[in-house]
Parts: structure tokens; sequence; C-alpha cells
């Protein structure tokens, strides 16, 4: 009798979510917390659970990007309450990914909508901002021992910056470690393959499924 | 003739539709009206910060050669060094919303609102596309005015950091139009601030100047081809 309880309060989580409800999403949360639910398991089946149906509405074109990013919200509103618990548990993320628009590259909308959705999928986000050297980039990946670079341009003219990074990881011998996933409106699958990176991505739930497949990660 | 551009932001308001576009939305498409409500606090938030500004200098064959050369960088050969020799008239721009709104965009994502800043953004963006628009068309009336040209002619806009036009060229086009003046910097990328800014050269001319094919190599790297649009419009 509990355990259905349970289940239909994330689902509950869950359909709130889809709907951008991020007061209600926010309450169900702090709900299931009182009555003894795991963080692990609110993040999972509730969270993480709508989110993937978000993605999916997104990918057919039955919802569209601000429908997302309302999803998002309320996914942070679940988060905000889950974060600190999942840490004192010691719950693991699906990794840690370095984000951030290349050097000379000062447009981060698009890299602030890939770390969205990556983080609504459960991804921990190192987000270096914009205007982010080869070495910061790297620098970055080391110390916080993330598994992907993701790099975002504008211009074609700072794409060359992308592949300093991919360039440098192969100096340290960090490529097999560290993957790279680089996109942004002038860049390509074909200039990705061109450099080396590990993947293209062009948009944020795309991203998702790439750096997902790269890791493996069903 | 260098003129400072005030602009009422109710002018330069962004259609609904053309907003829903940016965002990914086709026109026809079922919205749900909450969206529709983020646009209106979006359009709100727009009118009620952007203080948008330009300046427009005109400029002649041999002064836009040098600014156009820039710092050397440009893709060789590209539209822009074939179209201006034969240009009857030019000038260069600056536009700029200024600051606050770009500031509000960034703590809105840093507030969780990201759809309204993601459709600020939006708005933003389609809002400089307007001003532009109404800077090239004070400009046309200008030329007009003074019976210097055809008024069957064509002005078309380009920008340093598109069509093989390097970004580097914003340096010498910024210095001759003494942007700062305006609010607008360049960092050491060349890119300015604030975001929300444009600029680039107007080019007035016989409409078959503007005409190029879409083969420059650099062109394999553009995903937009918006220069098949803006040459088709001139026959319309």
């Amino acid at each position: 009798m509990f355990w259905s309880f349970d289940l239909s309060l994330l689902e509950e989580i869950s359909n709130h979510l889809q709907r951008g409800d991020h007061n209600g999403v926010g309450e169900l949360a702090r709900r299931a917390l009182d009555n003894g639910m795991a963080p692990a398991d609110i993040l999972d089946n509730g969270l993480i659970a709508g989110m993937s149906v978000v993605g999916e509405k997104f990918k057919k074109h039955e919802i569209f990007l601000p429908d997302v990013l309302l999803a998002a919200r309320a996914m942070y509103a679940g988060m905000d309450l889950l974060k600190p618990l999942l840490i004192k548990d010691n719950i693991p993320t699906l990794g840690k990914v370095v984000l951030g628009s290349v050097q000379g590259d000062v447009h981060d909308i698009g890299k602030n909508l890939v770390g969205i959705m990556l983080k609504g999928a459960g991804f921990e986000i190192i987000d270096l901002g914009h205007d982010v050297s080869p070495d910061d980039f790297v620098d970055a990946a080391v110390r916080e021992k993330a598994r992907v670079i993701g790099m975002s341009a504008l211009l074609t003219t700072t794409m060359p910056v992308m592949k300093k990074v991919v360039n440098k990881l192969k100096e340290m011998n960090l490529s097999g470690e560290i993957k790279t996933v680089i996109g942004g409106a002038p860049v390509t699958a074909d200039y990705a393959a061109s450099i080396g990176a590990d993947a293209y991505a062009y948009d944020g739930l795309n991203a998702v499924d790439k750096i997902k497949a790269m890791l493996g990660i069903q | 003739m260098r003129e400072i551009l005030e602009f009422d932001p109710e002018e330069i308001r962004p259609e609904l539709e053309a907003v829903l576009r940016r965002q990914g939305i086709p026109d026809g498409a079922k919205v749900d009206q909450k969206i529709f409500a983020l646009i209106e606090n979006a359009l709100e938030i727009f009118v009620e910060l952007s203080q948008p500004l330009g300046t427009v200098a005109e400029v002649n064959q041999w002064e836009f050669q040098e600014i156009y050369e820039g710092e050397g960088l440009n893709d060789t050969p590209n539209p822009v060094a074939q179209i201006f020799p034969k240009a009857d008239k030019m000038a260069l721009y600056a536009l700029t919303l200024g600051s606050e709104i770009s500031q509000e965009i960034a703590d809105l994502f840093e507030n969780h609102e990201f759809a309204l800043a993601s459709i600020l953004d939006a708005v933003a963006s389609e809002a400089a596309e307007n001003a532009n628009t109404l800077a090239s068309r004070d400009y046309l009336n200008y030329v007009i005015r003074n019976s210097i040209v055809p008024s069957e002619k064509a002005i078309l806009c380009y920008s340093p950091g598109y069509c093989g036009w390097h970004i580097s060229g914003q340096k010498k086009l910024h210095e001759f139009l003494q942007s700062e003046e305006i609010g607008i910097i360049l960092n050491d990328s060349f890119m300015m601030e604030p975001l929300k800014s444009i600029s680039g050269v107007m080019i007035y001319g016989d409409k078959k100047i503007h005409e190029f094919d879409d083969s420059y190599p650099f062109c394999d790297k553009c995903l937009l081809h918006e220069c098949r649009d803006r040459i088709r419009a001139l026959s319309m």
C-alpha cells in the first residue's frame, strides 16, 4: 500500500514536471522526502523520468523549446531540494561535464541550454562561462575529473579553438579519458570529425543523447 | 554624414510570430497559452529595459577599402569584396540595445527562469534586426531625398564575422564610427559589448550587384545560407 502511494507520488512529480509546474514539483518532492522516499528514487523515477518524457515529446515536435525550459525549471525546483541530500548520501551523478563557449566567443545562450538539459538528465555541470581558453577547458576537466568537455562556438572565426582543445587532450594522452562534444550555429558533424572531436550535437537534448552514447550510458 | 540614431523601443518591438519562429516554433503550431504569457512578459521587459541607440556614418570607396581590409584576415575571394566597389553609396552602422537587456537575460538564467530568459533573448535579437531594418530604411530615405540615385535601387547590409569578412574587421569599423559614443566597446576578440549589438556596412546600389552564388569555400561551414533569402527578396 505504501509502495503504491509512493509510486503515484513519483508519477505526480513526473507529470507536474512535464507541465512545467515548478511549484508543484517542489511541493511534491518535499512531500516525498517527508514520506521517507530515497532522494535517488525521487531523482531517477520522478524528475529524470519526467524530463525523459519531455525530451521525447520535443524530438517528436509535440512540444517546443519554451515548454522544455519550463520543465527544466521545474526539474531544478526538485533538484534544489534533493542535491544536498544526494551529496550527503554520496549518490553519484552520471558524470561531470565541463562546458563553455570557446575563447573569443561571448555568446552563451546555446551553451546554457545544453547545460540545463544535461543537468536535467543527471549529469553534473562545470560551467566555465564564455571566452574560455583551451588551457582552461583542459585544466578544469582534469581538476574536476570530468568525463566530457562540451564546447560551443557561434562564429566560424572562433571554431579553431575547439581543435586546440582536442589537440591538447591528445598531447596529454587524455583523449580516451576525456571525450569532447562540440556544437553551435556554424558547427557541423563534418567539422567535428575533421578536428577529431568525439561528437557533434545540434541542440541540448541531442547533446544528452550523444554524451550518453559516448559514455555507454543507457 | 554621421548621425546618432535614437529608437523608441516600441517601434522595434518584435511581432509575436517572429519571436515564436526564433524559438523554433513553426507558423501555425499549437502553442500553449503559458508560452504566449511568457512572450508578453518578455516584450514588457524589453520595452522597459532596452535603450536602443545607433550610429550611422557614410563612407567613400577609399575609406571603406581601408576599413574592409581590417587586419588582413579576410577570406579571399568573398562576396563583399566584389560588391562594394560597385556600390553607389555606403554607410557604416552600429546599433545596440544597451547592457541592461543582456544583464537581465543572464540574471533570469541564473534564477532558473530559463524559458523567459530564452524568449527575452529571442525578443532582443529580433528587435536588433528590426532596428537594423529601420536604420537601412532611414538611410535609403536619406539617399533618395537628396536625389543622389534612382529609387529602384536597393540596400543590403553585410557584417564582419560573416561571408568571409573576418571578425577583426570590427576594429576599424568601430574606430571610424566612434561607436563608444553609443556605449559599444570591442573586446579582445573583436566582439561587441553590450552583447545585443549589431554592426556592418549598408551597401546601396543596383540590385544586381548584391547577387552572388553561395559557392565560396566558407559557404560549406554556413548552415543558414540566409544570403539566398536576402537576394531573393531583392526581386520582390
